[in-house]
């Protein structure tokens, strides 16, 4: 095999996963430098850095670039092409040709997103919700233009290499599973990572259509999205019959799985990795997965939870609260599996474990702050302030990063046959957990100030003065979460060669995928597939001869 | 425990790690709690609904508060407790717990977060939902406010108490802001005014919107009140004031370049005071 088809357009599982994954640490740079130039401006109240057209493509395309490609990108579909084979015992995916598509589709969508900074008028500026009449009146803000033509082609493309990705995962998990591996003997992570697919298959279409007919508003002159009676510079536009109500709906059929579709991952890996280092299986395996269920159910029928305020009939908004507050259940009973899974643990505080352990407490603080907005009386008080914005950065910024950290640092031996440097990876704790959850419970208290997201300049506003007062700290706090992720890109792309050797399976974890070599060779396995008699969780097993017994080991 | 970590069985020491962890986690939770309760952020109540709307947020802030502090000391605790090393706290072996104790585990999240969610939206939220959107009382006063890039228009129906025909094509920024018909009777003496709204403190005001551009959203953050503007539907907001001053109206839906800056002013004033003032008001083709 030549290089090009070994290292690039290659149809190996675990190629491509990285692929995917080097590609949202590089989306990541640019994510994360408009996060710095957000709060640059922000927090420099005498002078303008940046024009309030350039204010809001930051916001927009920060929020659309760190969505979809990076934490998708990198949790979902990097680590998912990366675990999903080995975690159940196959070759590869079940569609190895269709995997290599999907990555080598997602790459022009992500240029195409970087491309629309170049476009006249500037990139997309309505939002990462691109909500019209703002993203389909060319007329409105000036990143209507091409930026926002750029902007849905590239999300176009993104869904139909997630689709493709999600339709591999699920055939994989289903059908590729070694002899002996039911489904109730997979690891939990596989299972989120099995519900997140099938969520994504289900609601990503909303989005698709949305996108489309919106081109079609924008460019065919159709009235999807456009009532009657617009007037821009005193003059009416000819559409009449749509509602812009319409894309909020669709929009949210996607957006609000589409939160689960990440952050169950991240859950995923915070149960496997505390499993590891505790040296117990997790609290409730059945309870876990069958709360993962419900979560996926429920999550599919709350979406109008975003739309509370749009005036859409009381009734319909007392119903989507109630359902919507629901969730908390099965939540709550994840966040307690995994917090009692810490119990008479033998805990070791490597890197990884570290990353889980903040995890936890960033979903509990997530978590509950999403009952505020998730009931309708307090969310008329909250909606499209910074309490949202906190919320949501600390479930599909923090949860989600924190996951894919741990991630990482635990599959990282796999990948690479080396280890990640832990001091590096010390230093990149401490910064990232406290740094993350003060900036976004900080954003918290200035929700409840009641202060508005998306403001170029919140002074503008008296009752803004007294939240004024976090501004800096948020500022210089989240500068240096940035640095410390650069010291995890150093340990990243240093340790990938010159990391100190790691053996087969460094954790002694029970899991099967660190049964195969590291790296594991084309195929993974070498001339036979593993048998699986046990699930991945017998450590410390009462009358076992060792302290962990893997998949593979047969039962007495 | 090596430079890079790989543990070598037998040999884990935990170092300093499960100490500094432990703290950090009940600290951060302290912390969290402690701006919360301080909450000298939210901006002063002034409406009647809004009493309501606060009330929720204490009991949210209560319910919550308690969980997230006693998961955090839970998960400190535990850190510090079973990190491995610690003598008889680790166990060589690990009996797994019975399927009854697991569902055990599963149905107190459940029950608990059931009932403290669904008391919030159910039995607090519900009656506040009601005075949000139920239906308009008699006596209110009405108001019509109109959305667009980047400012609020605000028309009362004066004297003749009805509110008179308005259509997109006699729109015009500089002199007919929302497209009043100069040729409609009742539109006479609509009182229109640009980014400037006057209530009686204490009276039911319904606030009629409507954009003819992109999306907005009435936010008086004092009053609690907050509702989109949707082109082509008209929708609503009402409220009782109870206290005088002067309040900012802001946008609180992305609108566009100057969405930072659409910011109006309403002043409740007592009953008399804004008589007076209604009475000085002069119809727009008057």
């Amino acid at each position: 095999m030549g290089f090009v088809r070994k290292y690039i357009f290659s149809t190996d599982h675990k190629v491509i996963g990285i692929q995917y994954i080097v590609t949202a640490i590089i989306m990541a740079f640019a994510g994360g430098g408009l996060a710095g130039l957000i709060r640059l401006q922000l927090s420099n109240p005498d002078g303008a850095i940046v024009s309030p057209e350039t204010y809001l493509s930051l916001v927009t395309m920060h929020g659309t670039i760190m969505v979809f490609f990076v934490v998708s990108l990198g949790l979902v579909s990097g680590l998912g092409n990366f675990l999903i084979p080995l975690h159940v015992g196959a070759r590869d995916m079940a569609y190895p040709l269709l995997n290599m598509l999907s990555y080598w589709t997602v790459v022009p969508a992500c240029i195409l997103m970087l491309l629309s900074f170049l476009a006249e008028g500037g990139a997309a500026a309505a939002g990462w919700t691109m909500y019209p009449p703002l993203s389909a009146v060319a007329d409105s803000v000036p990143g209507s233009g091409m930026g926002t033509t750029l902007w849905l082609l590239s999300m176009a493309l993104f869904i139909v290499s997630f689709t493709m990705g999600s339709l591999n995962f699920v055939a994989t998990i289903l059908n590729m599973r070694a002899p002996g591996l039911s489904m109730m003997r997979l690891p939990i992570v596989l299972w989120t990572y099995f519900i997140s697919s099938i969520l994504g298959l289900l609601s990503f279409p909303a989005l698709t259509a949305a996108a489309i007919m919106l081109l079609f508003d924008r460019h065919l002159g159709t009235s999807f999205f456009l009532p009657a009676g617009m007037v821009f510079a005193d003059h009416v536009l000819p559409n009449q019959g749509g509602t812009p109500l319409l894309f909020q709906h669709l929009f949210w059929f996607l957006g609000h799985p589409e939160v689960y579709v990440l952050v169950l991952p991240a859950i995923g890996v915070a149960f496997d990795v505390v499993a590891t280092f505790t040296r117990r299986p997790p609290l409730g395996y059945r309870t876990t997965v069958y709360s993962l269920l419900l979560i996926a159910f429920l999550s599919m029928i709350v979406w109008a939870h975003h739309m509370f305020v749009t005036g859409m009939d009381p009734r319909v908004g007392k119903y989507f609260s109630v359902a919507t507050v629901l969730i908390t259940a099965p939540f709550g009973v994840l966040g307690v599996n995994l917090l009692l899974s810490l119990w008479k643990a033998r805990m070791r505080f490597t890197v990884p474990m570290m990353f889980a352990l903040g995890l936890i407490s960033a979903i509990g603080a997530g978590g509950l702050g999403g009952l505020y907005l998730g009931t309708q009386t307090s969310d008329v008080y909250f909606h499209e302030t910074y309490f949202v914005v906190g919320h949501f950065h600390l479930m599909i910024g923090t949860v989600t990063l924190l996951g894919t950290f741990a991630a990482l640092y635990y599959w990282f031996p796999k990948m690479f046959g080396r280890h990640m440097s832990t001091a590096l990876g010390k230093i990149h704790f401490w910064v990232t957990y406290p740094g993350m959850v003060a900036i976004f419970i900080m954003m918290h208290y200035q929700g409840l100030g009641g202060m508005l997201r998306r403001s170029y300049d919140p002074s503008v506003y008296d009752y803004n003065t007294p939240n004024l007062v976090l501004r800096l700290p948020i500022t210089v706090i989240a500068f240096v979460v940035l640095a410390a992720q650069l010291v995890f890109v150093w340990n990243f792309f240093k340790s990938s060669i010159w990391g100190e050797k790691a053996p087969a399976n460094p954790w002694d974890s029970a899991s099967i995928e660190w049964q195969a070599a590291s790296p594991p060779p084309h195929g993974n396995w070498g001339e036979a597939i593993p048998a699986v008699h046990r699930w991945p969780y017998d450590y410390r097993l009462p009358g076992a001869s060792e302290e962990y017994l893997p998949q593979t080991t047969e039962r007495a | 425990m090596s430079e890079t970590g790989a543990p070598q069985a037998g040999k884990h020491r935990a170092g300093k790690t499960p100490l500094l962890l432990a703290i950090a986690f009940v600290a951060l939770a302290i912390l969290v709690a402690f701006g919360f309760v301080v909450r000298r952020w939210q901006p002063l109540l002034a409406s009647d609904h809004g009493a309501g709307v606060d009330e929720i947020i204490s009991y949210l802030l209560l319910t919550t508060g308690v969980v997230f502090l006693v998961g955090h000391f839970v998960l400190g605790w535990c850190v510090w407790r079973f990190r491995e090393g610690n003598g008889e706290a680790n166990q060589t072996t690990f009996e797994r717990p019975s399927k009854r104790v697991e569902w055990a585990w599963a149905a107190m999240p459940l029950i608990l977060f059931v009932g403290v969610s669904e008391f919030g939206v159910v039995i607090l939220g519900a009656p506040v939902w009601e005075k949000i959107y139920g239906d308009a009382p008699k006596d209110a006063l009405h108001i019509e406010v109109v959305g667009k890039q980047f400012e609020w228009i605000v028309r009362y129906p004066g004297k003749d108490s009805k509110f008179g025909k308005v259509a997109p094509e006699y729109v015009n920024d500089a002199d007919n802001p929302i497209g009043l018909d100069e040729d409609d009777a009742d539109a006479q003496d609509d009182i229109v005014l640009r980014g400037e709204m006057h209530v009686p403190q204490g009276r039911p005001v319904v606030v009629s919107l409507r954009s003819h551009d992109v999306l907005h959203s009435f936010a008086i953050t004092h009053f609690r009140v907050k509702q989109d503007l949707i082109p082509g539907f008209t929708s609503r907001a009402q409220f009782r004031t109870i206290r005088s001053g002067k309040f900012e109206i802001a946008c609180a839906e992305l609108c566009g370049l100057g969405h930072y800056k659409m910011r109006g002013f309403i002043h409740v004033e007592p009953e008399a005071q804004f008589k007076t003032w209604l009475d000085q008001q002069v119809g727009y083709f008057q």
